[in-house]
C-alpha cells in the first residue's frame, strides 16, 4: 500500500496520471527561492529555456548573468560570486556541468567549501532522441565523490521544487539531478521533503509477521519472499508499480525514494536491509558509482544481504523514445520485478 | 582542386537544393533535431564533399583522405544527408535520423557511423582534437603530408574556452595544413550571439593568435572557392575561414531567427512553409522543373 501518512498523489495509479517534466520544478523552486532570499542568483550556460530558469530570469533579470556556451566558465564565476556571499544556482545540461567542469567544480566550489548550487538537466537515457552524447549517465557518480558534495535526485516536479528551495537554505555545496521529459507526479504538495532522509513509499499489507512466521536473525531473513526496493528519480514510479504486482503475488515489499544519495539516510537503508533481508537498487545512471554503489558501499560494512542493481550497466546511450531506451537499457518494470525475484531466490 | 566552372557551380547549386531538402524531410520524420546550423552550413558541406575534399565515399578509411572533423556535431543533418548524397550510404538511411539503432543518431557517435573522423555534440571539443590530429600526422609524414584538416566550427561555440586553447596551440604549432570554418549565423540558443556573448572582433582574435585569417559568403560557391584556395596556399601558418551564414538559410520565415537553432518544423503550417520554400529554391520559384526531384 502506498504510504498514507506522507499524502503521495491519490491518482497515482490511474491511466492518466499527471505528468510533469522534473525540470520544472526547478524553475519554479528557483522563483521562490529567490523571492523569499535576495542572495539567491541565477546563471546560465546558453540553456536558460531548457533548463528552466527562464522564469527566474524574466522576474529578476539583475539577478541573473548569462555565461554563454562555458561551463568551466559557468562554474568558476559562481564560485567568485559565493565568495562574496551570494547562493549561486548554475545550470545546464548535466553532461555539461557537472560533466565538463568536474574540476572547477571540486576546486573552486567543494574545496573551498562555498554554496553553490548545480543544478545538471537531461540526466539519464530517458533524454531520448539527442542520444549518447547527451545522456548524462555518470553525474551521480561523480559528484558524490567530491567531499562536502551534498547529491540530490529528485522524484518528480514536486520534489524538485522541494529540493531547491530546501538546497537554497544550506551552505553546502549541492547537486541537483534533473530529467528533460514529462514523468508521472508521484508526491503532493503536502508530501514531507527534508536533505538527507529517504521516505518510504510502499509497505505491503502482507506483513509476514501478521502470519506469525518468525524471521530469525533479521526479521527478513527468514522464508518468507520479502524484498526493499530503494529508488531513486522518475524511475521511483515504476518501483512503486513493480512493488504492487508483488504485492498481489504475496510478496513483502517496501519500497523507499532515496532523493538524497549524498549523505546517506544511513539508519533508513539500515532499517530496511533488515527488515526486508534483500534488497533491488533503481536509478536512471551507471551503476558503477551510482546510488546502488552507495547504499551497498555502507550495506556491505554494517549489514550485508543481497543486493540487485538497475540502472545502466557500464554502456553509453543512444539516440531513441525515452520508454524503449529505459527498457533497452534494463531499467523498466520488467527488469525490476526480475530482479526483486531474483534477489529473494538469493536470500 | 580542380577549377571552379560555371557548369560546376550549376552542378553544385542543385545538389545543395537537394541536400536543404532532404534535411528538411529528416527533420520532419523524426520530429525532432536542428533546423538553423545545417540548413545555413548546406553550401559549405556540398563545396566540401563534391569540391575540395580528397575522399572515397567507397573506401571511407583510406589513410590519405583529407580530414573533416564536424566541431558544432548538432548540424549533423546537414553532414549526414552530404555523406549520403555522395555515396557513403543508401539515401534510405536518412529516414531514420534520431530513431533507436540507426546509424545516424541525434548528435554523431563513431560506434554507430565509423565513417566520422570523431563523434561530436558537446561544443568546443572539435578544434583540438583536429591539433591532434595534424600534429600526429606531421609527425608521421612531415610539413606536407598532402592531407588537409578540416575543424567545422559553430559561432556559439568559441564562447567555450577549449576552442581557444585549441586555436592558441595551432597558432604555436604554425599547423599550415588546417583550415577552420567558423559558421557565423550570429545565432545561438538563447539568442543573437552579440547579445549572449559578443565576439567581435572575431578576426582580430583568430589573428592575435597567429592565424591567417579570411572571411566569405557562405552562400557564394565563388567566394567560398576563392578563401579555401587561398587557406591551402597559406605557408607556415593555420587558416582560419569565418564564413557569414544566413540562419536556417533556404526558408524565408526561419531565417536568422535564433528560435529555429534546435526544432524542426513541427506544426503542419511550419511544415508546408518549409516544402514549399525547398521547392521553389530547386525550382526557381516554379520557373523551371528540377531534374532533382525526389
Ligand atoms: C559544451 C556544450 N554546452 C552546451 C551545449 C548545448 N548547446 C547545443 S548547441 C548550443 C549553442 C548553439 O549556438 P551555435 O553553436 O552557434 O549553433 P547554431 O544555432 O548557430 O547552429 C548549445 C549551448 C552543447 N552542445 N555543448
Ligand atoms: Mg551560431
Amino acid at each position: 500500500m502506498l504510504n498514507n501518512s506522507i499524502k503521495l498523489n491519490p491518482k497515482l495509479f490511474d491511466a492518466d496520471v499527471e505528468q510533469i517534466p522534473i525540470r520544472k520544478g526547478f524553475g519554479e523552486g528557483l522563483l521562490r527561492a529567490a523571492e523569499l532570499d535576495t542572495r539567491v542568483v541565477g546563471l546560465c550556460a546558453d540553456l536558460t529555456e531548457s533548463t528552466q530558469m527562464h522564469l527566474f530570469k524574466q522576474r529578476f533579470p539583475e539577478r541573473f548573468i548569462e555565461i554563454g556556451v562555458a561551463e568551466q566558465n559557468l562554474a568558476t564565476v559562481a564560485s567568485g560570486m559565493a565568495a562574496m556571499g551570494k547562493i549561486p544556482f548554475i545550470s545546464s545540461y548535466a553532461v555539461f556541468s557537472p560533466g565538463r567542469n568536474w574540476e572547477q567544480i571540486r576546486t573552486t566550489i567543494a574545496y573551498n567549501n562555498v554554496p553553490v548550487k548545480i543544478v545538471g538537466s537531461h540526466a539519464g537515457v530517458s533524454v531520448g532522441p539527442d542520444g549518447g552524447s547527451h545522456q548524462a549517465l555518470e553525474d551521480m557518480a561523480i559528484m558524490r565523490v567530491i567531499p562536502r558534495m551534498v547529491v540530490i535526485s529528485p522524484c518528480d516536479a514536486i520534489a524538485a521544487k522541494k529540493a531547491t528551495l530546501a538546497a537554497a537554505l544550506t551552505a553546502s555545496p549541492t547537486y541537483i539531478r534533473l530529467a528533460r521529459e514529462k514523468t508521472p507526479i508521484i508526491t503532493t504538495e503536502e508530501t514531507p521533503f527534508e536533505i538527507g532522509k529517504a521516505e518510504m513509499f510502499w509497505r505491503s499489507k502482507n506483513s509476514p509477521l501478521k502470519k506469525g512466521l518468525s524471521q530469525g536473525r533479521s526479521e527478513g531473513r527468514g522464508i518468507f519472499p520479502s524484498v526493499g526496493i530503494i529508488a531513486t528519480g522518475a524511475l521511483l514510479y515504476r518501483a512503486i508499480l513493480v512493488a504492487k504486482r508483488l504485492d498481489s503475488e504475496g510478496k513483502y515489499v517496501t519500497v523507499v525514494n532515496l532523493s538524497t544519495i549524498k549523505p546517506l539516510d544511513e539508519e533508513a537503508i539500515l532499517k530496511l536491509a533488515r527488515e526486508m533481508g534483500a534488497i533491488v537498487t533503481v536509478e536512471e545512471h551507471q551503476i558503477y558509482g551510482g546510488m546502488g554503489s552507495t547504499v551497498a558501499e555502507y550495506l556491505a560494512k554494517h549489514f550485508p544481504v543481497p543486493i540487485e542493481f538497475i540502472g545502466v550497466n557500464d554502456r553509453f546511450g543512444q539516440s531513441g523514445k525515452p520508454d524503449e531506451l529505459i527498457e533497452f537499457y534494463g531499467m523498466g518494470e520488467k527488469d525490476i520485478y526480475n530482479a526483486a525475484h531474483r534477489v529473494m531466490l538469493r536470500k | 582542386m580542380p577549377p571552379l566552372t560555371d557548369d560546376k557551380i550549376k552542378f553544385l547549386t542543385e545538389k545543395a537544393a537537394d541536400i536543404r531538402s532532404s534535411i528538411i524531410h529528416m527533420l520532419i520524420l523524426a520530429k525532432s533535431g536542428h533546423t538553423a546550423g545545417p540548413l545555413d552550413m548546406a553550401d559549405i558541406l556540398t563545396y566540401l564533399y563534391f569540391h575540395a575534399l580528397k575522399h572515397d565515399p567507397k573506401t571511407p578509411s583510406w589513410p590519405y583522405r583529407d580530414r573533416l572533423v564536424l566541431s558544432n556535431g548538432h548540424i549533423c543533418p546537414v553532414l549526414y544527408a552530404t555523406l549520403a548524397h555522395a555515396g557513403y550510404f543508401p539515401m534510405e538511411t536518412l529516414k531514420t535520423l534520431r530513431t533507436f539503432g540507426s546509424i545516424l543518431q541525434g548528435h554523431p557517435h563513431r560506434d554507430f557511423l565509423p565513417t566520422l573522423e570523431t563523434s561530436s555534440g558537446p561544443l568546443g571539443s572539435g578544434l583540438s582534437q583536429t591539433v591532434g590530429m595534424a600534429l600526429a600526422d606531421r609527425m608521421d609524414h612531415g610539413r606536407s603530408s598532402g592531407k588537409q584538416f578540416y575543424c567545422l566550427m559553430s559561432d556559439g561555440e568559441l564562447n567555450a574556452g577549449n576552442s581557444w586553447e585549441g586555436a592558441m596551440l595551432a597558432g604555436k604549432e604554425k599547423i599550415q595544413n588546417l583550415t577552420v570554418i567558423v559558421d557565423r549565423n550570429n545565432i545561438q540558443i538563447d539568442g543573437f550571439t552579440e547579445d549572449i556573448m559578443p565576439l567581435n572582433p572575431l578576426t582580430d582574435k583568430w589573428r592575435a593568435w597567429n592565424w591567417h585569417v579570411q572571411e566569405a559568403d557562405g552562400h557564394n560557391f565563388r567566394d567560398i572557392d576563392r578563401v579555401i584556395g587561398e587557406a591551402r596556399a597559406v605557408f607556415d601558418k593555420p587558416s582560419v575561414i569565418i564564413v557569414h551564414t544566413i540562419a536556417a538559410k533556404g526558408i524565408p520565415e526561419f531565417e536568422r531567427k535564433f528560435e529555429w537553432h534546435g526544432k524542426p518544423p513541427g506544426t503542419p503550417q511550419e511544415i508546408e512553409t518549409a516544402l514549399k520554400a525547398l521547392d521553389d529554391i530547386r525550382t526557381m520559384g516554379g520557373k523551371v522543373a528540377s531534374p532533382h526531384h525526389n
